[in-house]
């Protein structure tokens, strides 16, 4: 029960603390749990990362699941999801009822001309960051600039193609162009063994 | 029956978004503007607070929509939504599929989404950058140039480079949105 409450309060400390999304979080949770209490050990938590990166949904969120549940089993992981969505949720309620009235302030609706700027530079950059860090397959390349350039083409033409279409072709893609080299490579094989 | 859409919007997004909270926003942004939720002005504003509250970007946001749209039960039921797919996901995950990752299939896949994931965010940025300070939208609208926009764009792009060069890790986002700000006031009021 104690353990529970441990968890609770740490997460709840986390979630209050991350300012900037998953990776930020990822920093906290490294100290607070393997670092500082050494209940998970660097392997662990590397795999948890990686998990926690290539599956859907939020990192932060995905990352407290399985924390929780390596710590707790289910009720582990429930708690920690709820308490690292707590302090977020109670803020941004509270925000939200006043941020309608707080933005029609004249030199606030002016501030936020300018910050409109900033968050537009924040996306940019971290597609940049992206763009850095990624292969640069010939496949890659490909699918980035496709996509790229058919969301502006789709956006200038008002033309709804909503984002799960790329999500989804270019999986299905990655999956069939592994498939056919799979195939391949098999009967290259097979064409082998024929002659031996 | 708003609650409904809200808890289902957000169920899509929780379930098809990769790539943490940036990954996010295109599809975000889809789905707010075809409901009529938010403008892309209100959208873009609202990355801004998101960005400087605690806590991950996509339940500031599913809270804040739905907040906007159902009160405390719509806001919480998009939060629901939001967490509900990562939860269901990673506990599978942990508990039964521990080596899910390491199939080739499903690292294929993975690694076939991840250039699109990464097109998608640059493409947001560039739509949202022709938008807000060239002024294009779709090809009825006039194009409107703002210079002051495009100064500030700078400084930051500035900021940001020389900071990077010097320290060797990214100036604080919490920062650059107070700079832009007040850059804001200046050329605006």
């Amino acid at each position: 029960m104690k353990k529970y409450l441990k968890l609770f309060l740490i997460m709840l400390k986390i979630g209050l603390f991350t300012f900037g999304g998953g990776y930020a979080m990822i920093a906290l949770l490294e100290y607070e749990f393997v670092t500082k209490r050494k209940w998970i050990n660097n392997d662990e938590f590397t795999d948890m990362v990686a998990i926690a990166e290539s599956t859907p949904g939020p990192i932060a969120i995905n990352s407290a699941t399985y924390i929780g549940y390596k710590m707790g089993g289910v009720l582990g992981s429930l708690l920690c999801t709820i308490a690292v969505c707590i302090p977020s949720f109670i803020i941004i309620y509270l925000i939200s009822l006043f941020f309608n009235a707080f933005i029609h302030i004249q030199w606030v609706t002016a501030a936020f001309r300018g910050i409109q700027i900033c968050v537009i530079f924040l996306i940019l950059s971290a597609g940049i960051k992206m763009l850095i860090k990624i292969k640069k397959t010939v496949f890659n390349i490909i699918v980035m600039v496709a996509t790229i350039v058919c969301m502006i083409l789709m956006s200038v033409f008002a033309v709804d193609f909503s984002s799960i279409f790329y999500i989804l072709i270019s999986g299905v893609l990655g999956l069939s162009i592994y498939l056919i080299k799979l195939l391949i490579s098999k009967k290259k094989k097979g064409n082998g063994n024929d002659i031996s | 029956m708003i609650y409904l859409e809200l808890f289902l919007t957000f169920l899509k997004i929780g379930a098809l978004s990769f790539g943490g909270g940036y990954g996010m926003i295109s599809l975000i942004r889809e789905e707010v503007s075809s409901f009529g939720w938010l403008t892309e002005e209100e959208l873009i504003n609202f990355i801004a607070v998101s960005e400087s509250t605690p806590g991950p970007i996509a339940v500031n946001m599913a809270t804040f929509i739905g907040s906007s749209q159902g009160g405390i039960l719509g806001a919480f039921i998009a939060t629901l939504g939001v967490v509900l797919p990562s939860f269901i996901i990673i506990l599978v995950i942990a508990a039964v599929l521990k080596n899910l990752l390491k199939y080739a299939g499903v690292k294929a896949t993975l690694d076939g989404i991840s250039p699109a994931i990464t097109g998608l965010i640059l493409g947001t940025a560039i739509i949202m950058l022709l938008g807000s300070v060239f002024g294009v939208k779709t090809t009825e609208n006039t194009f409107l140039f703002d210079w002051k926009g495009l100064v500030i764009l700078g400084v930051l792009t500035t900021i940001y480079l020389i900071y990077y060069k010097a320290r060797k890790k990214a100036f604080s986002p919490i920062l650059l949105i107070i700079i832009s700000g007040a850059m804001g006031v200046l050329f605006y009021m």
